[in-house]
């Protein structure tokens, strides 16, 4: 499924990349960055409470579809500067991680 | 007082032969310290991989062991040089800090062991999980350290599995 449509489903904030609709596949959740880069899988939405720019380069080597920010976490502005060079998409919502990750695991399970 | 101690995991045989074909052969510079730009060259390195048009299998794995080295280098040393060789049948990153080096190697490969600061764990790190996750995705690893001096990685992900 599209981020964007995801972003519409889900009242996500879009904070950067809206013009990419990248093709989420899958999900993660966590905020522990080598268990990120250990488990998460190519085209995975990543749900997190992290902020700092080192999730952008997570995003950007890994290959995930958007970083997604739980309980109304605003991105730091080094990284929504760094996400906009790195066409990384950045949305943020204002559930918790726990109810955010189930929707998304709903509506993606909903449209295969 | 120094300690000096290494540890080495193969899963390959034969031996990669480093010296034949070189397709690329690059170094990057890493500063110790800086969260800004942490994960840059890891980033360049992807995309040099990439660029050469390899498996995305090994461009994956490279990507996550040189990530995991790299922000070794910025969380814990002062600064270290990232080496990447490509041959033919294999991707070589061997990274060389100067810092404060690892005592006890064997401790520090166990999952959840971690001297990160809580400053570290703030932005997400400190998982004790990076030294594993580079033994697990390359194919063969070599680590060295000296107390008070340095710590040497080097790790091998294959191309073309023998
Ligand atoms: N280059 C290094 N120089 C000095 N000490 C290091 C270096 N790399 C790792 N260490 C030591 O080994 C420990 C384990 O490293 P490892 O990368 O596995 O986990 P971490 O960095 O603590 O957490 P994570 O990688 O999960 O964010 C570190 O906490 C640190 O004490
Ligand atoms: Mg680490």
């Amino acid at each position: 499924m599209e981020t964007g449509m995801i972003a519409r489903e889900l009242n996500l904030k879009v904070m950067s990349g809206a013009d990419k609709n990248n093709n989420a596949t899958g999900g993660y959740t966590g905020d522990l960055l080598s268990d990120v880069m250990a488990n998460a899988r190519e085209g995975d939405i990543w749900i997190t409470r992290q902020v700092h720019q080192n999730i952008v380069a997570v995003a950007t080597l890994k290959d995930l579809a958007a970083i997604v920010l739980v309980n109304s976490c605003e991105p730091a502005r080094d990284t929504l500067e760094k996400a906009m060079k790195e066409n990384v998409v950045i949305m943020v919502s204002s559930q918790p991680a726990f109810e955010l990750s189930g929707r998304i695991f709903n509506l993606l399970n909903s449209s295969k | 007082m120094r300690k000096a101690s290494s540890a080495v995991w193969k899963k390959l045989k034969p031996e990669v032969n480093a010296s034949e074909n070189i397709l690329v052969k690059n170094s990057f510079d890493v500063d110790g310290g800086n969260f800004d730009t942490a994960g840059t060259v890891s980033t360049r390195i992807k995309s040099i991989l990439k660029e050469q048009g390899l498996p995305s299998d090994v461009v994956r794995r490279s990507a996550i062991v040189s990530y995991e080295a790299e922000i070794n280098v910025v969380s814990y040393a002062k600064r270290g040089v990232i080496n990447l060789t490509v041959t033919p049948a294999a991707v070589e990153i061997a990274v060389n800090d100067e810092g404060p080096g690892i005592p006890d190697i064997e401790k520090a490969m166990q999952q959840g062991y971690s001297t990160a600061s809580q400053q570290i764990r703030e932005m997400g790190f400190g998982a004790g999980m990076g030294l594993y996750n580079i033994k697990s995705y390359s194919d063969r690893f070599d680590i060295s350290s000296e107390v008070d001096k340095g710590t040497f990685l080097k790790m091998i992900i294959l191309i073309q599995k023998p």
